[in-house]
């Protein structure tokens, strides 16, 4: 290959072997740098060409879904918030990383098997295809942001120097995400009951986690191993960021579940890498 | 020298692993793996932990669709690939195209490799024609500066101007094909591969397909030509390779392979009828085909006095809007002889068919081809098609034998057709010169023209 290139310095040469993608993997990501782009934006523009009301539906889906955890778990179950923020405010904190996570798993989990054409027909690095998913979840996100924002205007509520940390918590939502997403993804490919799985996930996992409650609810014995659900860690550092000085981050648990974090993203990416390029025979 | 081989393929192999109790089913259900037992299962979560390829099936077996296959392409060259249906020409594609690994082996490319079978590819239909021009741009691999550069000249080439911010979903099927073809038409890849596009598609589409081919080699570019279509090969490319269960059969100048591919091909295949094997991915499939008599017998051999019926049976898994079917008959040594679309008579019977069964019936009128050995082959697309332009393609499907005993000349009429022109002889009253003889050639001509 070195005679190639020194042959003919300027043309890409390119080979083709056994184990070749494994060797290149993040460099070719990186190549396609800008399909990954041109993805994400289409499925945005998608997104909000194909529902009448658009992004009427992204906001009032998660904000009926808050008025109906302040009846259930305020008023009825009577549950204390966090400090004294307002409990509407509480769980609205808990539904923006909550809706990012499911939405980037829904999303990507089908994505491959929706673009089988373009696996079965070009090659690129097929992580392109659901990470992009991610993208709309996130303009999905910023527009219940905004939202968050007009709640907070309404009770009066000021946020604290805390909130600077947001996007951090934003990244660790979409990389807690991540992991589990690639994994279903691949999964998905070989498996394609497995899109039954998803939404019973989804369902099962906004009453397993702090969505409508404030964790410290749960009793302290347990605290900690409840972090084992990586999404405890997610929305307890939302809160800590929006409600400011109302909310106490455990840190024993947050650390736990930064750890399950890592290690879902790690163990999700490996094992999408070892099965992806079998993806265009299965598909 | 060195850098004037822009191919190079080294021991080329490409391993599939097959289940043997799940050859029919479109995809592997997680109930019917657990089903299947705990000892399988857990077999399979091994695999799966060590992303082997996961196969179901008591009885597992290795095929090779590619077996040590070595190869060398020069700059400029167009290089056909022939061979049967399953010899493995798909599979060279989709690994020279990187969509999957070889399993052993090595492929030294130079350049960019373009494939003209992705058509289309990454269209969305609720995009418009303006964003789809830039994202296929994006999916066929040019940059996005790139694409701006091109996109007037992508826009005249496509001659849809007019409809840049509508939908796609609106165009009309050639519309469609003529924005999609626009883009690809203007990829300036060093390494063109065209696979069956030429047997699909109106004329026009066609028509540009091979100029684009053309142009390609002209500009010093490689072309990779896969097709069932024998003259087509013979007129385009310089040199081939004759693909059979996997590896290279021959390789050499066109003309020579091309004969002995022609010559095994009489030999081997029992043509009267055909079983093709089921492929639960395809949207539209033929199952069966074969040729018949007026009283429903298959047959290979027939009178130039008959009519011939060339009868397939397809299955349509999901309705494909826009699907026509495409029949190419030609002599044995690929010449063509006569082409028909399904559209041909007017409405499209296939365009939007029903799920289920259907039986597909073309007549061929009694004397309608000079006596000798012809081949027909058929393919199936759409414009419209989610997974490309080409639905079904299974090529030389049928072949038959035309016997003239009834006439004179016999066999041994030359050309294409066998139909028995009228000799209308009447005398012609001539007042100036004595009448001649009316059965002079010159004669003839004069009375036919009056």
């Amino acid at each position: 290959m070195a005679a190639i290139l020194a042959a003919a310095p300027r043309e890409h040469v390119l080979v083709l072997e056994p184990g070749r993608a494994e060797k290149h993997y993040w460099r070719d990501i990186l190549d396609y740098r800008e399909l990954f782009v041109i993805l994400a934006w289409r499925d945005v523009a998608v997104r909000y060409k194909q529902t009448a009301i658009g992004i009427a539906w992204a906001l009032v889906q998660p904000f009926l879904t808050m008025i109906i955890f302040t009846i259930i778990f305020g008023r009825v179950a009577k549950l204390p918030t966090e400090g004294a923020a307002p409990y509407p405010i509480m769980v609205y904190a808990g539904m923006l990383p909550w809706l990012l996570f499911s939405s980037i798993l829904s999303g990507a989990s089908s994505s491959l098997v929706t673009n089988a054409n373009l696996i079965g027909k070009v090659y690129f690095p097929r992580i392109i295809v659901p990470s992009a998913t991610g993208v709309v979840a996130l303009v999905d996100f910023g527009i219940n942001l905004s939202l968050l924002g007009l709640l907070m205007l309404w009770y009066g509520f000021l946020p604290s120097w805390h909130m600077v940390f947001l996007p951090f918590f934003i990244a660790l939502a979409m990389l807690a995400s991540l992991g589990p997403s690639l994994l279903m993804t691949a999964m998905n490919v070989k498996y394609r009951d497995f899109r039954y799985i998803i939404p019973f996930v989804v369902q099962f996992g906004i009453y397993v986690s702090p969505v409508g409650f404030s964790s410290s609810v749960v009793p302290a014995k347990w605290r900690f191993w409840y972090n084992l659900n990586p999404v405890v860690g997610v929305i307890d550092g939302f809160r800590w960021c929006v409600l400011g000085g109302q909310s106490t981050l455990y840190l024993p648990g947050f650390l736990l579940s930064l750890g399950i974090v890592a290690l879902f993203l790690w163990f999700g990416i490996a094992y999408f890498r070892r099965t992806e390029k079998t993806f265009a025979d299965l598909i | 020298m060195a850098d004037d081989i822009v191919i190079r393929a080294e021991g080329l192999g490409k391993k599939y692993v097959i289940g043997h109790e799940t050859e029919r089913e479109r995809y592997v259900a997680l109930r019917d793996v657990i089903a299947r037992g705990a000892r399988n299962a857990w077999r399979m979560a091994a695999d799966m932990l060590h992303g082997r390829v996961v196969v179901p099936g008591d009885t597992v077996e290795d095929l090779w669709a590619l077996k040590d296959v070595s190869f060398e392409v020069k700059r400029g060259e167009v290089l056909g690939i022939i061979g049967r249906n399953g010899a493995g020409k798909s599979t060279l594609l989709k690994i020279l195209s990187r969509i999957t690994e070889p399993t052993e082996g090595r492929v030294t490319i130079k350049g960019r490799v373009a494939s003209l079978l992705e058509v289309g590819t990454g269209f969305h239909p609720e995009l418009t024609g303006r964003e789809n021009i830039f994202l296929n741009g994006a999916v066929l691999g040019m940059t996005h500066a790139e694409i701006k550069r091109k996109f007037d000249e992508i826009v005249d080439f496509s001659g849809v101007e007019k409809f840049l911010d509508t939908p796609v979903k609106r165009y009309s099927s050639g519309m469609y094909v003529r924005l999609a073809f626009a883009v690809a038409a203007h990829l300036e890849p060093e390494i063109l591969v065209v696979d069956e596009v030429l047997a699909v598609g109106d004329a026009e589409f066609q028509k540009k397909c091979l100029g684009k081919m053309k142009d390609v080699s002209g500009h010093g570019r490689t072309v990779l030509f896969v097709s069932h279509n024998m003259s087509a090969i013979r007129t385009l490319c310089g040199s081939c390779i004759w693909l059979d269960r996997g590896s290279v059969q021959s390789s050499g100048d066109t003309s020579s392979t091309l004969d002995t591919y022609l010559r095994s091909s009489t030999k081997n295949i029992a043509v009267s009828a055909a079983v093709l094997p089921e492929d639960p991915k395809k949207e539209f499939q033929v199952l069966k085909a074969r040729v018949a008599k007026a009283d429903g017998d298959s047959c290979s051999q027939f009178l130039c006095d008959e009519e011939i019926f060339l009868e397939l049976v397809c299955l349509v898994r999901k309705t494909v809007p826009g699907l026509y079917g495409y029949l190419q008959i030609s002599r044995r040594d690929g010449t063509e002889v006569l082409v028909s679309d399904s559209f041909d008579a007017g409405q499209n019977p296939l365009d939007g068919c029903s799920c289920g069964l259907h039986k597909v019936k073309i007549t061929l009128p009694a004397r309608l081809l000079a006596p000798g050995e012809y081949v027909a082959y058929f393919s199936f697309a759409s414009p419209m098609g989610v997974s490309g332009f080409s639905i079904d393609c299974p090529g030389d499907l049928l072949s038959f034998r035309l016997e003239d005993p009834n006439s004179r000349r016999g066999n041994n009429r030359a050309g294409f057709f066998g139909t028995l022109l009228p000799w209308d002889v009447t005398p012609e009253p001539n007042k100036q010169k004595e009448p001649q003889d009316p059965t002079s050639p010159e004669q003839v001509t004069q009375v036919l023209a009056s």
